[in-house]
Parts: structure tokens; sequence; C-alpha cells
């Protein structure tokens, strides 16, 4: 592989990355924080139904945790074709 | 010692610790003024990006919006913090690496156009003004309340500390300061938020004392033994349910609405300028990504308490002051009374405060200066006929939690203190994108292109001067119009620059004629449906006649959408941008272009942090 095929592939792996990391960032915003929200206020975590925590707490941690796995994974694909900033 | 005291204390000894800051970290070069030479480590970089974001807004009023919205009020959390994910996956990393200084000079060079780039800047500084106005006017108010000061000399102290450590230190002095000021403005949400959740539930984090059960204390303090032991969110809908309301966790606006609310917010805050600037000043590429998360992680401490203080002090506000006898009002009350805040219109003669739907008076309280029966304020506004005779302002919730909390005096100044720190941070990012707008991306790269480095800092300088004592202006005489804008900010932020950024980024193929059609069709759309229905003809400004129930907050979506299919379309049907433009886009989206074998990179010098 030359290095631009290399860095081509660099690339489609990142805009995969993104591409799933936003469908859960869609997922537990605008489907369980809005879209499904009634149907997820049936059942219940704690004092919370489920819905309501999904938009008040669920959907900002989760938020976070996509952007800690974000970095982690493209930190390990930065090293692995060596664009990896010393 | 008393409250004012207190907080002529804390806050000369925050004021103190900016100005040092700033005479600590004067900047020099144009480098240090618009990115503070890239140096900052990306938590402090983090802890800046989390007060530069939450504004006045997020910190005094955010948590009464809620608690009066319920369960739609989560529109906020979600779209205050969405936007971070897209920052940290599809702009901050890409623009760090072009490494220039501003927003619109990215979208100059990107699509060859100095025509795109003069668009661009005019929007960041209508965007950056209309955002400031209301933090300036924020710090007067706090003046006016902690410290019986008159609003505009509060507005005219803010001015002279923002001046002095924008103007002379720039994105350098402002980025400390800015870290200093997150510190300050958590621990002082947090205190009375982890103290009312104590008391009332016993769990020392709000975030899970929002879904706990009340504790025998709590229902003490309620006044209401027969809440102990049950979940507080059942407590408060059962209240609601009492006084007529919908349920708290009950919904009552259009899914489309939210739905649509929630995409211009998040789009919009990834889309404002002072926001991206922030991750300009990171040594690395990887470390934009890396402080995107903690700016977050700074912002959601703040933004999962923010629900659980709404909940906690609306059931206690309602708990302790409906149905009570004035005589045996809480002091909080009574104290709070005097600031315009709260007022009681003794409707039916009866002496008990009533709460309820529906407002108790029109607009806000205008005091008449003669005491009632019961020793209350009274109003001169026009009484509804509803029964509700209770007016209660939304700040109320965060101002009074620590008197409501019973916490010392001096926890009460660090609210003030902090009120102060949220709104004088917001305020310094937001003249430092005015003042590069004017220096760098007018003056520099479109007047003047051969000026000196010297004669570029002497115009952001003044620049951030003029943008100061313009925005004390608006502080001091605010246009009606501010609240009203707001949502425009957002909207003209969704459908100008995040369309453009990303379009710029991943999409080689996209050229100056599609971002030119697409910008100004956005910006026009959004503009005219957001003036139509709030100035020309507020009086439509119902569900019923939105396009698609979609709300003027809302529809900077909708320009975003259009934006980004005529820039798709247009840029299909005519010619491609030049190779070099190409080049460049390939160039964005790789951390190094080293090629394969090679362990150091030779990228422009950079210093550690």
């Amino acid at each position: 592989m030359t290095r631009e095929q290399e860095l081509q592939s660099y690339w489609k792996q990142n805009v995969t990355y993104i591409v799933i990391l936003l469908s859960i960032w869609f997922t537990v915003s605008y489907l369980c924080g809005i879209v499904f929200i009634d149907q997820l206020d049936k059942l219940r975590i704690f004092g919370f139904p489920l819905g309501f925590w999904f938009a008040n707490q669920g959907a900002e941690v989760i938020f976070c945790l996509l952007i800690i796995v974000y970095v982690w994974l493209m930190n390990r694909l930065d090293r692995k074709f060596d664009v990896f900033e010393d | 010692m008393s409250i004012t005291t207190w907080t002529w204390i804390l806050v000369g000894v925050t004021f103190a610790i900016y100005i040092l800051v700033a005479i600590r970290a004067r900047a020099v070069s144009t480098g240090a003024f618009y990115t503070a030479e890239r140096t900052i480590h990306p938590v402090l970089n983090g802890m800046a990006t989390g007060a530069d974001w939450m504004s006045a807004a997020s910190f005094i009023s955010m948590a009464g919006l809620i608690s009066f919205m319920g369960r739609d009020g989560a529109i906020y959390l979600m779209g205050w913090t969405g936007g971070y994910v897209l920052l940290a996956m599809l702009l901050a990393p890409y623009l760090r690496k072009y490494g220039k200084f501003t927003v619109p000079g990215f979208i100059g060079d990107r699509y060859y156009s100095q025509g795109a780039r003069v668009i661009a800047l005019l929007c960041a500084i209508f965007i950056s003004f209309t955002y400031v106005a209301g933090q300036m006017r924020g710090v007067g108010v706090v003046f006016s309340r902690f410290l019986n000061v008159p609003i505009n000399t509060g507005v005219v102290i803010g001015m002279c500390i923002v001046f002095f450590y924008a103007v002379l230190g720039g994105m350098k002095g402002v980025t400390y300061t800015q870290v200093a000021q997150y510190c300050i403005l958590i621990v002082a949400y947090m205190i009375p938020a982890i103290y009312i959740s104590i008391m009332l539930t016993n769990n020392p984090i709000p975030a899970f004392g929002f879904g706990s059960t009340i504790s025998a204390g709590g229902a003490e303090i309620l006044n209401d033994a027969s809440t102990q032991g049950r979940y507080l969110l059942d407590v408060l809908n059962g209240i609601h349910k009492d006084l007529g309301f919908s349920e708290y966790t009950a919904g009552v606006r259009p899914k489309t609405d939210l739905f649509f609310i929630v995409l211009a917010l998040m789009v919009g805050t990834a889309g404002l300028p002072h926001v991206i600037i922030r991750f300009f000043t990171v040594p690395r590429i990887r470390d934009a990504r890396a402080s995107a998360g903690w700016a977050l992680f700074f912002i959601v401490l703040l933004y999962t308490a923010a629900p659980a203080v709404a909940a906690f002090a609306r059931t206690n506000f309602i708990k302790t002051v409906h149905n009570v006898h004035y005589d045996h009002a809480p002091q909080w009350l009574k104290n709070w009374e005097a600031t315009g805040l709260i007022a009681w219109i003794d409707k039916n003669g009866d002496g008990i405060m009533q709460y309820g739907p529906g407002k108790a008076i029109t607009g806000k309280p205008k005091y008449t200066g003669r005491s009632g029966h019961f020793g209350q304020a009274l109003v001169s506004n026009i009484i509804t006929t509803d029964p509700n005779e209770l007016y209660i302002d939304r700040d109320i919730m965060v101002l009074a939690n620590p008197e409501i909390a019973r916490l010392p005096n001096w926890i009460i100044a660090l609210v003030a203190a902090g009120g102060l720190a949220a709104a004088l941070s917001t305020a310094a990012g937001l003249l430092l994108v005015i003042s590069a707008s004017i220096s760098h991306d007018l003056m520099k790269g479109v007047l003047m292109p051969s000026m000196s480095e010297k004669g570029e800092l002497l115009w952001a300088r003044c620049a951030a001067a003029g943008a100061v004592v313009i925005a004390g202006l608006f502080g001091i005489f605010p246009p009606g119009f501010v609240a009203q804008v707001v949502a425009f900010a957002f909207g003209l932020a969704a459908a100008s620059f995040f369309p453009v950024i990303i379009m710029g980024i991943f999409s080689k193929k996209t050229n100056v004629y599609g971002a030119m059609t697409g910008m100004i069709t956005g910006i026009t759309f959004t503009t005219a449906y957001i003036i139509y229905f709030k100035f020309i003809n507020p009086g439509a400004n119902r569900p019923a006649n939105w396009w698609f129930g979609i709300s003027p907050e809302g529809i900077g979506a909708v320009g975003m959408i259009i934006n980004f299919t005529l820039m798709y379309v247009v840029s299909k049907v005519t010619p491609e941008p030049p190779q070099e433009i190409q080049d460049l886009v390939e160039k964005l989206r790789y951390p190094v272009e080293r090629a394969a074998g090679e362990t150091k990179i030779s990228t422009d010098a950079r210093r550690p942090y």
C-alpha cells in the first residue's frame, strides 16, 4: 500500500468512527429524549421515568463518554497510521 | 458578617485575581492575542471553554427555567451539551490543524473568496454582540441584587474589569482568567445544590438525589410527614396535579418543535465562533479532541446538577409557600420580595398565599412603595383574574437557593461572585471574537493587507476596547429586543457557520458558489422567519401559524438543512474548486503529513505547555 492509500484508509476509518458514534448521539438524545420519550417514561430507573432521565441526565453523560471513546479510538488510529503527533 | 460585606469581600478578591492574572499574561504578539500562542493544556482549555460557554443565563436562569417548564426544559440541557460531540468529531481538530486565527479566516481561505470572508465576519460580529449585550446586563443585575448598587454602576464596574484583561491580555489573559472563573462558578453552584440535596434526600450528589426518596429531615422541611420515603419526583408530580398544573415529568410542547429546537441549539453551539476559537489555543490536534471532551465534562458537572436544583427548588417552594399565611412565610421570601423577584397579591383577602397555574399579574412587579394589610409590598400592575396570587421570577430558583438551604452568609456571597464570573467570562470570549473579526479579518484581511503585526495588534486592542464600550452601552440601555434575539444567535450560527465549515472539511468538491448561495439563503431564511414572528407580527407567534409547527427558536435547524442542500446541489453543477484548495482540504484531514518511517515532525515551531 502506498502512503497515499494508507492515508485514504485512515480517513475512511475516521469517518466510520464518526458515523457510529454520532448514531449513538442521535439515539440517546433525539430518539430516547424526545421522539420515544413517552414510551420510555413507562419504565423507571430509581425515582426517574426513563425517558425523563435520558433527557435530563442520561444524554449529557453519554455525550461525554462518546467523546472519550472517540479520543481514545483516534489516538490509537493516529499511531497505527503513523500520523501521531509527538 | 452581613451578606453585603461578604459579597464585597468575595467580589473584590475574585476581581483582584482576574486583574493579577491579566497582568501576568500580557499578550505582546498577535499569536498571543488571538490564540494564546497555542500553549494551553487541554484540561485548562476545557475549563476555560466551560466558563466561556456557561453564561449568566446558564448560571442564574437555567435551573429556574427548567423548574417552570418541567420535562420540556430538558431541551436546554441536551441542546447546550450535544454540540460538543459535534465539535470534537467534526470541527475542532480540523480547524486547529488549519492553524489560522479566526473562523471567517478559514471560510475565506477555504472558499477562496473575500466575499465569503466578509459575510462570515459580519455574522460573527452580529452573533457576538447579540450575546454580549445580555452578559453585561447580567453583571449589572447581580451587582444590584447583592450589593444594592444601581444596575448601571454595576455594568460600568464590569466593563472596567473586562476592559482590563481582554484588551491587555487578549486570548492569553482571557484564557487564564476563564480558568479561575470556572473554578469559582462551579463551586458557587455546587455547594448550595449539594446542601439542598442532602437536606431533602440525604444524598450528597444532586444528580442522584433528584431520583431518590425524601428523607425524614426533608419531610420536616416540606411540612408534610406523608412525603417521607416517597420519590421526590412522585411527590412533585402529586403537588403539580393538586394545583392544576400538568405533571412535572410530563411534556406539553409538541415533539416536532422540541426536536428542531434541540437541533438548532446543538448545531448552533458547534457553530458559535467564541466556542470554536477556544480550540485554536491547544498545541496539538489530538489536544483539540481531548479538550472538547474535558470542556463537556466540566459543563456536564453543572448541567446534571441544574435539573436537580430545579426540582428541589420547585418542590420546596410550593410546599413552604402555598397555602401558608403570609405571617409565617419563610424569611427568604420576604428578603427577595424587596428585590422585585417575588410578589404576593392577596386577591381573596385571606392573608394566605395561594399558588397555581396562570399569571398573578401582568409584567414584572412595579411597587407602589406602600405596604398592604399583612406587610406585603403592594404593586401597581394590572391584576389578573387567575386565582394564582404569587409572582415568581425564575432567577429566584438559583439566587435564593443558599438562603432556602439556610447556608451561611459567605456562601450567598459566593453565588454572587459565581454569577459575575459566569457573565464576565462569556463576555470576554465574545469580545475577543469581535476584536479578531475586525482587526484580523476586516482590517488585515480585506482593507489593509500590508499592515505590520504591530499595527494589527494595535487594531486588535482598539477593536476590543471599542467592543467593550459598545457592550457596556447595551448593558446600560438594554435594547428591548435582547431577550427576543438570543434565539437569533443560535439560529444564525446554525444556518451559517456550521454547514459551511463541515462541508469545507468533509467535501473537497464544495466550491465558492455553493457556499455563497447556501450561506446567504440560510441566513436570509432564518432571519426573515425570526424577524417576522418576533418583530413584525409578534401576535402571530403561535404554534398554529408556524411552518410545520417549528417555533422561531428551532428555525435555525431548517436554515441549516437548506444551507446544506443548496451547497451540495450548486457545487454539483458549477466548476469544482481549484486543485490547491482540494489539496488544502486533504491536508486538514491528517494530524501530520509525514512519510512512513519518519518519526520527528517539522510543522511550525511549537512550545510545550
